[in-house]
């Protein structure tokens, strides 16, 4: 009856309405069958060798592009954080610039970009070099991930690193420790909470993706997302694609379960 | 009493939200068709002269459509699917019967069409033409040189690998290799899908890219040779880049007849007939020929047209043509699960 409950009001109506409501629906479809009756079938459907084949695809592009963002990511942090601060504030901008924008646009427009006659091939051949062929492959799909999933890396960890104390760093280097062993031993124990956000908010939307697929894999490369959504808009049975979609639902929360581990400190916690 | 007020607020919110989605009172008739199938300039134009509004949904393919209209979720009045969803659609008695007393303009479309229509549509009572075409391969005549293109066999040309584009669509994808095979397009044989997947799969390294609507422009942008495109798509295609061909290969193709229908739950089921007559008046039917470019059943407009547009078989088929053709058939659950279960075997390799 306190005040502070009421408040909460409007967010109890919001998650009811977009997060328990939906879930239940795909609860229910996935656990039944055409016919309405009870059935384990849709979910234990992944261990057909199509739909396991996809999935491990999907691990595979989402954990490169994980690993990829990272490494663009983490030099940048510890750039941005050593930089001045007009300059920073200018990077930082320059990062989310692009987020400004919608990200299917964004994706189309790699699509243009990168076909076989397109913007880039054309300019390559301008200046006599060989035209590249990226369009509709797996390469393709990580450009894509990568290009849309790195602000979720970068910010994170620059917002952990920009943290971390600078007379820590200095107290290193005066008690002879090198530059490596200050990445090491420094800044990579302090920033593992930003890095653990930003690992789960690229690797998740990775791994469920379908959009990006369709768009720059050329309808050549099926991931576990593509299935799903076919289901839905090609297959029209609603009750697979549902099953599938609560097995994905699983294994997220058990990567960031898995992940949540490394993250000691409990900040940014997701569950 | 704070928390009775935040409850009332939310409640009125809510209610608001609810209201402003419900009926906004006049006469209304709610569309849901394929994404640009027809002038939008057409729905201003029909609200003019008829004081009706259009409430306008589209969907991109009609198995998306289908569980919309089966669960009820929406109450649309027309929809404008395809012959072989159409069939099913009635099967499962969830389209109603149009009474054509309201549309007297369906004198405007060729008896040659209504006859089409009879293999989804027995007894004609349901549908009311909108389109119809064929599917077959847009090609760059400079690209494929002296090869002449007559044959779906032409797209497994191993001279053309990395520049041929396929359609991404299930029952069209594998139209393509039963085909080849001489089978029926509406097969259910598993043997014979099995053998048409080994082709589709064989042809796989080959393909630039699988894809729907974009095919007709990578053609253009000669980003590959030979692409598997609809008729309707030809005179389009023509105008971005003159080099470009289209023929309909010789062992025969998929018809297709894209047609007006009315739902079973329709609540405004003569605003709906009234959209559709509309559809067929001769004048209107020749302006949507001219934006979408679709060969067009109504023969009033036809008549409406260019003599060089009318006589050009790849957009007004020949009889013969369309002799040579099979329309799509609805496959069942079994059916359509075995095709499903196929294409994924086939996307996955």
């Amino acid at each position: 009856m306190t005040s502070k409950k009421a408040l909460a009001t409007p967010f109890m109506i919001w998650i009811v309405a977009g997060t328990i409501i939906p879930i239940g629906a795909i609860a229910y479809y996935g656990l039944t069958d055409r016919n309405d009756r009870f059935t384990l079938e849709n979910v234990l459907a992944i261990g057909n060798s199509v739909h396991l084949q996809a999935l491990w695809l999907s691990v595979l592009l989402a954990l490169i592009s994980t690993v990829i963002c990272f490494l663009i990511a983490y030099p940048l942090a510890i750039i941005m954080k050593n930089s001045n601060f007009g300059k920073r504030g200018f990077m930082i901008f320059l990062f989310i610039l692009p987020m400004w924008m919608n990200f299917l646009l964004r994706t189309m427009a790699w699509q243009v970009l990168l076909e076989k006659n397109g913007v880039i091939n054309g300019m390559l051949e301008a200046i006599g070099l060989p035209g590249q062929e990226i369009i509709n492959t797996l390469s393709a799909i990580v450009l894509g991930m990568v290009y849309d999933f790195l602000p979720f890396m970068i910010l994170p960890i620059y917002n952990v690193i920009s943290k971390i104390d600078d007379s820590i760093i200095e107290a290193a280097y005066d008690l002879g420790a090198s530059t490596s062993e200050v990445i090491t031993q420094i800044y990579l124990p302090l920033s593992v909470p930003g890095i653990v956000s930003g690992v789960n908010m690229v690797f998740i939307p990775s791994l469920t993706t379908f959009v990006i697929s369709n768009m720059l894999g050329g309808g050549k490369i099926n991931l576990i997302g593509n299935i799903i959504e076919q289901e839905f808009t090609v297959s029209s049975n609603w009750n697979l694609g549902s099953g599938l979609s609560l097995v994905m639902m699983l294994f997220i929360v058990v990567s960031m379960i898995f992940l949540e581990r490394f993250d000691k400190t409990g900040e940014d916690s997701f569950i | 009493m704070k928390k009775k007020i935040v409850l009332v607020i939310s409640l009125a919110i809510v209610m608001l939200v609810l209201a402003s989605c419900g009926n906004g009172g006049g006469e209304k008739v709610y569309i849901y068709s394929y994404g640009d199938y027809f002038d939008p300039d057409l729905i201003g134009m029909f609200e003019e002269e008829t004081g009706i509004t259009v409430v306008l949904d589209t969907y991109d393919t009609c198995e998306e459509m289908y569980p919309v209209i089966k669960n009820n979720s929406a109450s649309y009045d027309v929809l404008c699917p395809s012959d072989y969803m159409i069939e099913r659609l009635i099967d499962e008695d969830l389209l109603s019967e149009i009474n054509f007393d309201n549309v007297p303009n369906i004198k405007n479309i060729g008896d040659k069409y209504m006859e089409m229509s009879k293999e989804f549509d027995p007894d004609n009572k349901y549908s009311v033409p909108h389109t119809f075409g064929t599917a077959g391969i847009l090609y760059n005549t400079e690209m494929v040189g002296d090869t002449v293109i007559d044959s779906w066999e032409d797209l497994w040309n191993e001279d053309f690998s990395g520049e041929i584009v396929m359609q991404d669509s299930i029952r069209d994808t594998f139209m393509v290799a039963e085909k080849i095979l001489g089978y029926s397009l509406n097969t259910v044989d598993e043997d014979e899908l099995k053998e048409a997947t080994e082709l589709l799969k064989e042809q796989k390294p080959l393909v630039y890219k699988y894809a729907n609507d974009s095919t007709r422009d990578i053609l253009a942008s000669e980003s590959a040779a030979m692409g598997v495109i609809w008729n309707g798509e030809y005179l389009y295609a023509l105008e971005l880049n003159d080099k470009l061909e289209f023929v309909v290969p010789k062992e025969g193709s998929q018809l297709f007849v894209d047609s007006w229908v009315i739902t079973k739950t329709s609540e405004n089921k003569e605003n709906a007939e009234a959209w559709i007559n509309f559809m067929c008046r001769e004048d209107i039917a020749k302006q949507n020929f001219e934006y979408l470019t679709y060969s067009c059943p109504n023969v009033a407009a036809q008549a409406l047209l260019d003599e060089d547009v009318l006589n050009n078989e790849k957009v007004f088929l020949t009889d013969e043509t369309i002799d040579n053709c099979e329309v799509l058939k609805d496959l069942g659950p079994e059916g359509n699960e075995l095709y499903s279960k196929y294409w994924k075997e086939f996307k996955a390799e």
